[in-house]
């Protein structure tokens, strides 16, 4: 009787649960103009770009966070370079886009402004390459709206990035990402 | 009740499992609503004579070095072909991502030429679908040779050859690419008796990929000899082919080939190439571009992160 009325109680709480994360679903932030810069240095050549295009979603109730950005939408100061990312390293034209879907492991009351450490676990998903990792960054929130900061590194290897030898000394083995996005609460459709 | 419990649990689960790829849906379903141009339609900015639709980047400068040898049939005694060589050099620099000019010098004919690129229409797909690219091209050459009885230039006018073109190229696919330029030249001083001032062509162009860094060109340039029943071309001159193979090595874009025509632009491989191919009258030649940037951003992405 008393192991019944305890799976009564999960029960409820479950579906109290599930409530909450339905009504609490339509609190989705996001931006279309997300930033996202890597940066190789070697002693030969540095090679940066920025893309100002990247679209992020994040859900309050639940910490998830989805990631996608076009490797078309990057600049870099040298057009040629930009050329033979799309071309030579990325194969764009296989694989348009990278992405990262994964959840913020913290709960953060996203009413109270502040800053926080936040940790994202999930996976990466480059040049038709899905790794899991975990991600470390900030999230200030500021009257409503929040920003998310996080650099990571990439590893060329372990997304089967290939370099020919010829150009091996030019650009780095492991390439640093920094992410700035502004995220705004999203309109309920 | 167990039952329920675990029902009502895996419902929830898949319901997580549900909403997380919702949020992926939502950002793949904005990729329609963006404009997907066609890149990379030529690795450089010249097929192998004749100019591709490319442009250089804005503030990017492409220095490129040209040579022709001479003709491969000249014998083992002028090894065939490699002791003498034309060459043209050119600095060439993208004022923005689509309009580009250029200035090079020529030892053919001790030509200067200027030329003005602009990318009118750019192939893409996405929200807004155009199926080919078109550049605009013209271009002032200047013959700078010694007046002789033979040929002589009276003023500076006579020396100026001017064409323009409309480069209209498609990428198929990731590998093949094709180009159709339609030309108009109008030399001030016609050369030859039987040359007219006027000359119409129509050149053919394309490339395959064979791997990520190299491509198979090919380019036809067709000058009808008499157009609307006026000779355009004196007999003497041929029609050009080239074939050549680009290759690619970090900054660097190299372009190998084997062509019947001794000059590098339009006013000499439109009406005055001389080679035979039949003839082995066929000079193998090479075009190096290195790509300067001078981006004032550079450091950009250097200093505060973004």
């Amino acid at each position: 009787m008393a192991t019944d009325t305890k799976l009564f109680r999960l029960t409820l709480l479950l579906m109290a649960s599930q409530l909450l994360a339905i009504c609490a679903n339509g609190q989705i932030y996001m931006t279309k103009a997300g930033q996202t810069s890597f940066f190789s240095e070697t002693p030969l050549e540095n090679i940066s770009a920025v893309n100002r295009q990247v679209a992020v979603l994040l859900n309050s109730a639940n910490g998830e966070i989805a990631v996608r950005m076009q490797h078309r939408a990057f600049h870099f100061p040298n057009k040629l370079m930009q050329e033979h990312y799309n071309e030579n390293y990325m194969e764009t034209e296989k694989y348009p886009a990278a992405s990262f879907t994964g959840k913020l492991t913290e709960h953060i009351d996203y009413n109270k402004d502040g800053i926080y450490t936040v940790t994202a676990e999930g996976i990466l998903d480059l040049h038709g390459v899905k790794q899991k990792r975990t991600l470390k960054g900030e999230l200030i929130i500021d009257h409503g709206q929040c920003t998310l900061n996080c650099e990571f590194e990439v590893k060329l290897s372990d997304h089967n990035i290939q370099v020919p030898s010829l150009v091996i000394t030019k650009i780095a083995e492991s390439i640093s990402v920094k992410n700035k996005f502004v995220l705004t609460l999203k309109k309920s459709a | 009740m167990r039952k329920t419990t675990f029902s009502l649990l895996f419902y929830l689960l898949a319901f997580t499992a549900f909403a997380q790829t919702d949020l992926m849906k939502e950002l793949e379903q904005a990729d329609d609503s963006t404009v997907q141009y066609a890149s990379a339609t030529f690795k450089g900015t010249r097929i192998i004579n004749g100019h591709s639709i490319e442009t250089v980047g804005k503030n990017n400068m492409d220095f490129i070095i040209s040579h022709r040898f001479g003709a491969i049939n000249s014998g083992a005694g002028n090894f065939f072909g490699l002791d003498e060589s034309q060459i043209r050099l050119a600095l060439e620099y993208g004022l923005t991502d689509r309009l580009m000019v250029g200035l090079g010098r020529s030892s053919y004919q001790k030509t200067i030429d200027l030329f003005i690129k602009y990318r009118l229409l750019r192939q893409s797909g996405g929200l807004r679908n155009m199926p080919v690219s078109v550049t605009l091209f013209a271009s002032d050459a200047h013959n700078a040779s010694t007046s002789t009885p033979d040929l002589p230039f009276y003023t500076i006018t006579q020396r100026q050859t001017y064409t323009f073109q409309a480069l209209i190229a498609r990428k198929f696919n990731e590998n093949l690419s094709l180009q159709l330029t339609p030309t108009v030249m109008h030399r001030n001083l016609a050369e030859k008796p039987l040359d007219a001032n006027n000359v119409y062509a129509l050149g053919i162009g394309g490339r395959y990929k064979l791997t990520k860094r190299t491509s198979f060109n090919a380019e036809y340039w067709y000058t009808p000899r008499t157009i609307c029943g006026t000779t355009q071309r004196d007999p003497q001159y041929t029609n050009t082919l080239s074939v050549g193979f680009d290759i690619e090595t970090g900054g660097h874009v190299f372009q190998l080939h084997l062509t019947n025509s001794r000059g590098m632009i339009e006013k000499q491989f439109l009406g005055q190439t001389t080679g035979k191919w039949g003839n082995g009258d066929i000079f193998y030649g090479f075009n190096v571009a290195r790509t300067f940037s001078f981006d004032k951003n550079k450091k950009r992405s250097n200093g505060n992160g973004y």
